[in-house]
């Protein structure tokens, strides 16, 4: 299934760096990044695919939450439905 | 494709404006649990609610995280009590509602409701036992749900019934009175209860209903409210057509949870109830949207032309967003729940008689309303029937959920707690209709309830 990570906080050197080693360490593919500064506010969002299971989805984003915090930006990640349920008839 | 500005939108409602799934419910049949020992019915009971609902918490939970919208509330709505309770030979249903409360915990859940009866017409020897357990039920168990319903458009009003229930508040109010006389807020009196609601205080699982289902309760007056700045100004058209856009994105995201939850516990999806529900947190305000419509304060004159707006759009919005729209589905408009209508009536701004006019063009009715504690039975009884009047002539639900707070009067406030919030208490009109309630008997049908 598909997750969408967004990512928000103050601009700073390595943010991307950080959260793509994150998750190329654990082997997670990225579909699609797209990335913006507006007035010094860094917001990305990326496209990545995760396997269907429960525990999996949580230990990722758990461990993405506790890398913003490292960082020190806001990083959710969601299944891609809670969108296109809201946005698509 | 996505768009970004798609997923900000979403983000900035579920953080910004408070966009939350208020509450999944699970409703349960217990009509398989009947005995005629009392001590196996509450084992059986215990038993298939600790056995349906066991992963109800967590799977609410799991959908919340991975969707990154909050699930308020994990809930469960049995049969009426006194319909299952029946075969039972017992002259009490106090240890039931134990066996409810034991079970609620167990799971985790924070509310179970059907500590109910059904006598709109009349009352059953097991309406009888119910009734007079209420009370005591409600000051012995924390998370028990009791509701009353009185009355319907196709049978008029039990008036006998009314004048019982306006004793059994008072003496609700009474046997929890150390503990601001919480008892009360666990109490609904309906006219036209329905049976698939998922919201407490008033929710149980009706006899038409599959023996357990899935209902779905999803809010959101905050976002509401933010659509409403971006129209500062603008004629009605837009300002419904902007109400109803939201609502359909908001019944979505309920839509999806219910769905989910419906799949993961492999339980039969119901219905979602597409009513905005507050809570006492800023930016989570029926009364805050009035304010963005143009009106100074909840109460106000426009005020009940201003909510028929609201709760009409709601349900234009959200029945196309849901495969099944059920439940109250209306607006809310409880007064200790909903911070803008606690400054409303502390400003004198909004009255009991204004409410009243209120609930004629939305559910609930008057709910979560602190009046004081020397009110007479009779009085509060005359209350209930005027509100079940509105919901009999109209085809519509109406509740009153009322509490006498004993001890303290007009000008002084009440504290709940939690989601239940703080109430002023509100004057209550002085003159009597003692003789009218002692009258007992039933209002009959209203003519245009005739149909067939």
């Amino acid at each position: 299934m598909k997750a969408i990570i967004t990512v928000l906080g103050t601009d700073k050197v390595g943010i991307i760096a950080k959260v793509c080693t994150y998750l190329a360490d654990r082997e997670i593919n990225i579909l699609d990044i797209s990335q913006t500064i507006i007035q010094g506010y860094f917001n990305m969002l990326m496209i990545i695919e995760v396997n269907d299971t429960m525990d999996h989805f949580a230990e990722i984003a758990d461990g993405l939450e506790k890398l913003g915090e490292e960082i020190g930006v806001v990083i959710k990640m969601q299944h891609e439905d809670i969108f296109n349920t809201m946005h698509r008839i | 494709m996505l768009s970004r500005m798609e997923i900000v939108e979403t983000n900035k409602m579920i953080k910004e404006s408070n966009l939350d799934v208020r509450t999944i419910t699970m409703g349960i049949s217990l009509m398989d649990c009947a005995d005629s020992d009392l001590t196996k019915f509450n084992q059986k009971i215990y038993d298939k609610i600790t056995k349906k609902a066991e992963n109800l918490v967590k799977t609410g939970e799991d959908i919340a995280r991975q969707y990154g919208i909050p699930v308020v509330n994990k809930r469960i709505s049995v049969t009426p009590i006194s319909i299952a309770a029946a075969g039972c030979k017992a002259d009490s249903y106090v240890s039931v509602a134990e066996t409810l409360d034991r079970a609620a915990k167990e799971v985790g859940v924070n509310f179970i409701g059907g500590f109910s009866a059904l006598i709109h017409k009349g009352c059953t020897p097991g309406d009888e036992i119910l009734i007079n357990s209420i009370p005591e039920a409600l000051a012995v168990t924390d998370m028990v749900c009791s509701s009353v319903n009185v009355g319907t458009s196709r049978n008029g009003i039990n008036m006998n019934a009314v004048k019982r229930m306006g004793e059994i508040i008072l003496d609700a109010a009474e046997r929890t009175k150390d503990r601001s006389c919480i008892g009360c807020a666990k109490l609904v009196v309906f006219c036209n209860a329905v049976e698939d609601n998922p919201f407490m205080a008033g929710a149980f699982h009706g006899v038409g209903e599959k023996d357990c289902v899935i209902n779905v309760g999803v809010s959101g007056p905050g976002v509401v409210k933010r659509a409403l700045e971006q129209v500062r100004g603008e004629d009605f058209e837009t300002l419904c057509e902007t109400v109803k856009r939201t609502a359909f994105k908001i019944t979505r995201a309920g839509q999806l949870v219910a769905q989910e939850a419906s799949r993961r516990l492999d339980v039969p999806f119901g219905i979602i109830d597409l009513s905005l529900a507050p809570t006492p947190a800023i930016g989570d305000s029926i009364a805050e949207i009035f304010q963005e419509m143009g009106l100074e304060e909840a109460g106000a004159p426009g005020t009940t032309a201003a909510l028929a707006m609201l709760n009409d759009n709601v349900k234009k919005g959200g029945v196309m967003a849901s495969s099944y729209v059920g439940g109250l589905s209306g607006a809310f408009i409880p007064v200790s729940e909903d911070h803008g209508m606690i400054e409303a009536t502390e400003k004198g701004a909004l009255t009991l008689e204004k409410l009243e006019a209120m609930t004629c063009v939305c559910s609930v009715g008057l709910d979560m309303i602190a009046i004081p504690g020397d009110t007479p039975a009779s009085t509060i009884s005359g209350i209930i029937a005027d509100e079940a009047a509105i919901g009999m002539v109209n085809n519509k639900t109406t509740a009153v959920r009322i509490i006498p707070v004993i001890g303290k009067g007009v000008g002084e406030s009440v504290e709940f707690g939690g989601l239940l919030g703080y109430a002023p208490i509100m004057p209550v009109n002085k003159f009597s209709c003692e003789k009218f309630i002692a009258r007992g008997g039933r209002i009959p049908a209203p003519i245009h309830s005739f149909k067939n």
